[in-house]
């Protein structure tokens, strides 16, 4: 029978079935961070269990770390309850010689920037980590997902995660992106057409043109908000991109082994004739850049359009979670998304913080100023070697001679858990992944986006459509 | 086997109406909770932003914080109420456990939607909570019923799988056979799976043989 990625993946790694009748998977990499990894531990140690198998997990502190004073280490963290937690996590790996990137080390960052950095994301493989976007992985062709402490726990007692499979989706991106479009537009373009449910209990494979064209860093976006569609993971199947991204990276396989993985990657892709139980079409070509405007991520809009207006929602349900958006937004039906003043932009987070959207960032700034309008600007890096990589190019000298803060790495004010955040009222334009109430900063607003219209949007203090500056 | 997680059977209780679609983990437990190290004291925070009007932060005590008259939770109708009720794709977002153990630990102890997103449905039967998914309009009728003066008292049973108003109305809901059994029993997930440890062994030495790079 004809079988999706999804389906080989799933069956290369389903270990048997419990006596309770569910599936055990194995799972091949588990990244852990400070903030839903600590009451795991605990639970080891109470339990007097040990951990199945050391060299498949990798460890780093990514969401409540500060991003200024990196260099000083724990003594940088100045909220006592963070510190607790980090300070946690390296107890934690020290106690079970867990491999920990910690806070010092140059290649620490957002555990979804540095898994494939490392080569520790690989295609075919399962990959789980105690956060949602461990979607993003799916763009290796990983079968990577979000999971919870209980599951945390579970992984690293017996390298297993119970699961259910889920329904195989197909989204098929036609065309090509034009000048000043970025994937986050597709992604968002995506979300807004299905909606935040719209792939729940579905494994999402990505395909056509514009996946193909995009980079790892640009298919990791999309496949990284998956879960802001419902779906738990979401997946491209590897290519000639893929290997050329993962080449030499440190943990990825060298000489003979790259040649006998490479032959196995090459039988990841879905058979021709594979059933999909749902499949979604979205043309690309003509795609205007993508804002959100309301307070989840498929209440997104054209750059060049306007706020709609919710009484021509389909549903009771839409119309009133539409007016409640934009109540909390302090915005009103058919204004010019254009028209919308910010107080600060991010540059950032596991969606959009890799060399290339620091470069694709980088190229609207350059000689130009932030607007005098704005409370703040930050650039944070996703990792300390994609920092390195944009100062080797110059591109912080470019932020920085814009008017922008260039941060240290960490997740920082996608979920604001550190001191970089919204302060009640404020807009942002980020480039984060989810527009919650509060999700930047108590009463903040968000307005997802681009890193190029994030940065077109810092230079005129208003949320702004890139092609025209570009 | 033992049974030392938290397992459910039936539940008499009363119905909180959150009537809300797309309610996330954020608005379940704010950030700034997410920074303990403990998996106990999140119930005074649950919903924390919606619930006062203060911004919460961790050890801020109840008693100095400015409760939201127009929230749900703060209604004097629904303070003891057990059952959550909400509206299509609950608990969408973040994978943070914390949200299903804020709502056990404020005394939620079954949450009824449409629907629910996927992590935190998974998330809730490893602790005992539980999530029953009901029609759209079985879900309005609930809402009709649970918003009127006195609070909706509903018997929840997960051996016959049914919902029920005492002397009153009955709703069946469906619930995967493994995960009903799983819920009852209160079995020690961990110590299930290492039933097959020799299995996973097996498969572990064939798996790393055909892909020695893993």
């Amino acid at each position: 029978m004809p079988q999706t990625l999804y389906d080989k993946i799933w069956n290369n790694h389903l270990v048997g079935t419990r006596s309770d009748g569910l599936s055990v998977l194995y799972i091949d990499r588990h990244l852990l961070h400070e903030v839903t990894s600590p009451q795991a531990f605990e639970g080891l140690k109470n339990n007097r269990r040990s951990i199945w198998r050391l060299d498949a997990n990798l460890a780093t502190p990514d969401h409540a770390i500060p991003t200024v004073g990196r260099s000083l280490g724990l003594d940088g963290i100045d909220d006592p309850i963070a510190k607790e937690q980090v300070i946690t996590l390296q107890e934690n790996c020290a106690d079970f010689k867990v491999n920990l990137i910690d806070l010092l080390d140059e290649r620490q960052g957002i555990v979804h920037v540095i898994g494939p950095e490392q080569g520790a994301t690989l295609p075919g493989t399962t990959i789980v980590c105690g956060d949602s976007h461990t979607s993003t992985h799916g763009a290796f062709g990983a079968l990577a997902h979000g999971i919870g402490t209980s599951e945390v726990e579970h992984v690293l007692a017996t390298q297993c995660l119970v699961q259910e499979k889920s329904g195989n989706m197909r989204i098929h991106c036609f065309g090509s992106l034009s000048h000043g479009l970025a994937p986050k537009d597709v992604i968002l373009a995506i979300i807004a057409q299905i909606g935040t449910a719209g792939a729940t209990g579905y494994t999402v494979e990505y395909t056509g043109q514009a996946i193909e064209e995009m980079s790892m860093e640009g298919r990791m976006t999309v496949c990284n908000m998956s879960i802001e569609a419902g779906a738990r993971a979401g997946l491209v199947s590897p290519d000639i991109v893929t290997y050329a991204y993962l080449e030499d990276r440190p943990m990825a396989p060298k000489g003979d082994m790259w040649d006998q993985a490479l032959s196995s990657w090459e039988k990841l892709r879905t058979d021709e004739d594979a059933h999909f139980d749902k499949e979604v079409d979205i043309d690309v070509e003509a795609l205007s850049p993508q804002v959100s405007w309301g307070t989840n991520p498929e209440l997104v809009s054209a750059v060049d359009s306007a706020i709609p207006n919710p009484d021509s929602f389909e549903t009771e349900a839409q119309r009133e979670t539409g007016w409640r958006a934009l109540q909390y937004m302090d915005l009103e039906p058919d204004r010019p998304i254009e028209t919308i003043p910010i107080d600060r932009v991010f540059i950032g987070s596991c969606t959009n913080a890799r060399i290339e959207d620091m470069r694709a960032a980088a190229r609207v700034v350059q000689g130009r100023r932030v607007s005098s309008a704005l409370k703040g600007a930050y650039v944070v890096p996703g990792s300390g070697l994609v920092k390195l990589h944009a100062e080797s190019e110059g591109l912080d000298t470019i932020f920085k001679e814009a008017g922008f803060e260039w941060r240290d790495p960490g997740c920082s004010m996608c979920l604001a858990m550190n001191n970089d955040r919204l302060y009640p009222g404020e807009r942002c334009a980020s480039t984060s992944n989810r527009n919650f109430e509060g999700r930047q900063g108590h009463l903040g607003r968000t307005h997802l986006m681009s890193p190029q219209s994030a940065a077109a949007s810092a230079i005129t203090g208003y949320i702004t459509d890139v092609r025209g500056i570009l | 086997m033992s049974s030392n997680q938290a397992s459910f059977k039936t539940h008499k209780g009363s119905v909180i109406p959150l009537d809300l679609a797309n309610v996330d983990t954020d608005q379940i437990i704010p950030k700034q909770f997410l920074k303990s190290i403990k998996k106990t004291g999140f119930g005074d925070n649950l919903f924390d932003a919606w619930r006062y009007e203060d911004e919460g932060e961790i050890g801020k005590p109840v008693s100095s914080r400015i409760p939201r008259k127009d929230f749900v939770l703060n209604d004097d109708r629904y303070t003891n109420g057990s059952i959550l009720l909400a509206r299509r794709n609950f608990a969408c977002g973040s994978s943070r456990e914390h949200a299903v153990w804020a709502l056990l630990q404020y005394g939620i102890r079954a949450v009824i939607a449409p629907s629910f997103a996927d992590i935190f449905f998974n998330n809730c039967f490893n602790n005992g909570l539980l999530p029953i998914s009901l029609s759209e309009e079985e879900v309005e009728s609930l809402f009709e019923l649970a918003t009127g003066d006195k609070p909706l008292q509903l018997e929840v049973n997960l051996v016959t799988k049914t919902i029920s108003v005492p002397g009153g109305q009955t709703w069946t809901f469906e619930v995967d056979e493994k995960r009903q059994y799983q819920l009852i029993h209160g079995l020690d997930e961990i110590g299930l799976t290492l039933e097959l440890a020799d299995k996973i062994k097996q498969f572990e030495e064939r798996h790393l043989q055909q892909n020695p790079w893993l």
